[in-house]
């Protein structure tokens, strides 16, 4: 059967296909036709790009696929590309994200709705390829969008959301999808792939529109600027950032209207909290040990929930402290490290504290657990002893602030 | 509460990477046809993965999304339905890359669950070699050649389709001949496969191993140490210089014998090892000089021991050797200890003549992956006429 035939066919109908979360992203790159892709090798992301160029080989896709000589250069191509129209996809993992660093700093500066997918990966050294979400938080501050998901099919479908927000032009501003390393980049599992008409509805071409840069659009990108100029500038980014939060709502609505797949908040899903007494919180794939132990917990009596944050840029920090202030105590379950950080927390942690601080509502206590780092698992028994503590912390009994959990000692 | 069932498949790293990742996916498909879900991954693998070195690839299917969640919720399972073993040597026990000491490879099967081993040998080596489980289990033997592959090139002599047949025919629950049929087709679009999955349920027989049945000995492991008894700085100890070496007859001291690694032993890494004719060894250096993981000790008169506490069985030595029959590759199911093959040597050399000969008699040479044209072409047919055997 002719390849061309196959995909007439796909196209139809949704089909389900046994893919990691990164064959998922290379599904949706497919499916919302980018235009130009580097690639640069570091586990655990790099099966998307062997994914990509597979479908790239087999005729199934038409972009342009090249393999840059480092991470540097390879966002630099593709955030050029973009300047000049072209949709991309980018990603690295751990090291690789940072050997990025300088392209990934200007990228959101001059509005360059690149996608990229990072392979959450502990930062050499120790050379670990297990799961730690350091890597995506190192751009927390720069204007990147960030947003982690837990299963292949959430890949595949927050990709084609990134896509229509980040290039909406009220935003323009980079996204970056977090796929646990091993956990999700290497574990298939069963994901209906959305039709082409369906995403062709749900996703408008790229349109750089004032930006473009072409010789009709006569622009000069990045300048020199001094102190007149970069306040106002930053202050741009700022406004973008903010009007962020209701497009992303909008797009899901939308997404869960033309897929007929509704995700709810798009900020972060609750699990069990209606008649939570307590909550805990995190991202990402260890979501599966949580809701697992939350049902064995449940069995005994324990009414814990669970808040899994999907958006960290732009964190929705007034909905989620309405959210939490319904708690008796809430336990944040960091896979990240912040070291020297207030109370030697870990990143959410510190973001969530900081989300119920100036709120007018009440102020639960916050408990943190570093857990999982390095790919080590969080397994059900260390959920069940943070929902000990956090309990112990709903009853007034002092509890330490930070906790290591999982830890030889 | 549904069921849950988990499969695991052990093999060695890059040569039977494609067999594994085949067989885990087809086992989610076909169970997936009778509207059960699964997810398929792996463990112990590195990505890449290093030559030979075991890894692991799972399948996890259940009834319904919830119980696949709590299946899921430990990365590794608890215990498995049924372990198949893709290298027949891997039955000594698997120390693969992130796993510290000897996995017995029966070692998460649940009681009365099923080890399918492809091999040529019959149960009495295949029960040997496995260390002894507290609870019996089943033994379910798929008489071939052990399939090897390169990374990129499959030799697909239907070993995946005939596992697949087995497990039809021992967990009918999980899926049925018909479904896995169907999964074969779809995926690999060969009606051939699906009559080998076919045969191969006809055939699939297995025995009961007892618990005081198998290798006695405790396999070796090792404890981690806690945070504050580390180093700081990610600075650890290297291997320390070694020592010359004392001939067990004459007691002369000389040579070197380098110190090897406490903890990673690599025993298991190995589907053949070399052995070595001391008398006809012309002291050329090569195996020494050009062995990857300097395994050969210098013996006092300037010989070369293959020490099997490094060798992971390439086969650089042998392809190197200049001597004709010096240096052999022999399958790692020959044997059923480490020790020095010089010293036996050096204790007695008409007894280690008889039992080199033996051994070089006794092959089937194993070899990774494609190592000349027409290799794939001549073990073929080999495969076929064990198939037809009863």
């Amino acid at each position: 059967m002719a390849v061309a035939t196959v995909i007439e066919e796909q196209r139809k109908s949704e089909e389900t296909a046994l893919i990691t979360g990164s064959e998922a992203i290379a599904v949706a790159c497919k499916l919302a036709d980018v235009d130009v892709i580097t690639a640069y090798p570091i586990r655990p992301y790099d099966t998307v790009m062997q994914y990509v160029c597979k479908l790239v080989a087999n005729g199934e896709m038409d972009c342009e696929y090249i393999v840059a000589e480092g991470e540097h250069s390879q966002f630099e191509i593709v955030k050029h590309a973009s300047a000049c129209g072209a949709r991309v996809f980018c990603g690295s993992s751990g090291v690789g994200w940072m050997y990025a660093m300088e392209a990934l700093t200007v990228t959101p500066a001059l509005r360059i709705p690149m996608i990229a997918m990072v392979g959450n990966r502990a930062l050499d050294d120790p050379g670990a390829f297990g799961v730690e979400h350091n890597d995506a938080l190192t751009v927390r501050d720069l204007g990147w969008q960030l947003v982690w998901v837990d299963n292949a099919q959430e890949a595949l479908d927050t990709a084609l959301i990134a896509y229509r927000v980040a290039e909406d032009r009220r935003i323009f501003l980079p996204c970056a999808i977090s796929c646990d390393g091993a956990f999700l980049t290497h574990s298939q599992a069963l994901v209906k792939i959305p039709s082409q008409e369906k995403v062709n509805e749900f996703l408008p071409p790229y349109n750089r529109g004032d930006l473009l840069l072409h010789p009709d659009n006569p622009i000069t990108v990045a300048p020199q600027g001094n102190e007149d100029w970069v306040m106002e500038i930053r202050r741009q980014n700022y406004a973008a950032m903010e009007r962020s939060y209701g497009v992303i709502k909008e797009a899901y609505a939308d997404f869960g209207r033309i897929f007929g797949r509704s995700y709810g908040n798009p900020f972060f899903e609750e699990y069990m909290t209606d008649d939570a007494d307590i909550v805990l919180m995190g991202m990402g794939t260890l979501s599966i040990s949580v809701k697992v132990a939350i049902r064995q917990m449940r069995k005994e009596g324990k009414r814990v929930g669970f808040v899994r944050m999907r958006w960290f840029r732009p964190f929705a920090a007034e909905d989620l402290a309405k959210s939490l202030q319904r708690f008796a105590a809430i336990g944040v379950i960091d896979r990240d490290y912040s070291f020297g950080s207030p109370y030697l927390g870990g990143v959410l942690a510190g973001e969530v504290r900081h989300a119920l601080y100036p709120g007018p509502g009440k102020k639960p206590p916050v408990v943190d657990f570093i857990c999982g780092l390095g790919g080590r698992e969080v397994t059900v028994p260390d959920v069940q002893r943070m929902a000990e503590s956090v309990y112990n912390a709903a009853e007034g009994k002092a509890q330490p602030l930070t906790q290591w959990i999982g830890l030889r000692e | 509460m549904g069921r849950l069932f988990a499969i695991e498949i052990i093999y060695r790293g890059i040569f039977q990477k494609t067999l594994a990742t085949r067989m885990s996916r087809a086992i989610v498909l076909a169970a997936h046809h009778e509207g059960k879900m699964g997810i398929s991954f792996g463990r112990y693998g590195d990505s890449p993965e290093r030559n030979g070195i075991p890894a692991k690839n799972f399948a996890i299917v259940a009834t319904d999304e919830q119980t696949l969640q709590d299946g899921m919720a430990k990365y590794e399972p608890k215990e498995v339905d049924i372990t198949i073993c893709v290298d027949d040597t891997l039955c000594k026990g698997v120390e693969s890359w992130a796993w510290y000491g000897l996995q017995p490879v029966n070692r998460l099967l649940k009681p009365g669950g099923t080890l399918i081993v492809t091999s040529r040998e019959g149960p009495e080596a295949i029960i040997a070699m496995a260390h002894r489980k507290e609870s019996p289990y089943q033994l379910s033997i798929l008489k071939g050649t052990v399939s090897f592959s390169g990374l990129w090139v499959y030799k697909d002599d239907h070993t995946d389709v005939r596992i697949l047949g087995a497990i039809a025919k021992i967990l009918p629950d999980l899926f049925s001949l018909q479904s896995v049929q169907k999964a074969i087709v779809s995926e690999w679009k060969d009606e051939l496969k699906a009559t080998s999955a076919a045969k191969s349920y006809e055939r699939t027989t297995s025995i009961t191993v007892q618990p005081n049945q198998g290798n006695p000995e405790t396999p070796y492991k090792f404890d981690l140490p806690k945070w504050h008894e580390m180093g700081e700085g990610i600075a650890i100890p290297s291997i320390p210089a070694g020592r010359n070496m004392e001939d067990p007859v004459s007691h002369a001291h000389g040579g070197f014998q380098p110190d090897r690694n406490p903890t990673f032993k690599k025993f298991s890494t190995r589907t053949m090892r070399p052995v070595v004719n001391f008398d006809t060894c012309i002291k050329c250096t090569l195996c020494w000089l050009q062995c990857p993981d300097s395994c050969f000790d210098v013996t006092p008169e300037g010989l070369y021991d293959a020490n099997m506490q490094a060798c992971c069985g390439c086969g650089v030595c042998e392809a190197v050797c200049p001597v004709k029959e010096c240096v052999t590759m022999v399958n790692e199911t020959e044997f059923s200890d480490n020790s020095s093959q010089w010293e036996d040597w050096r204790k007695d050399k008409d007894a280690y003549k008889t039992w080199l000969e033996d051994k070089i008699k006794s092959h089937p040479e194993r070899s990774h992956g494609f190592r000349y044209r027409g290799q794939y072409e001549e073990q073929i047919p080999e495969m076929l006429e064990i198939a037809r055997e009863k």
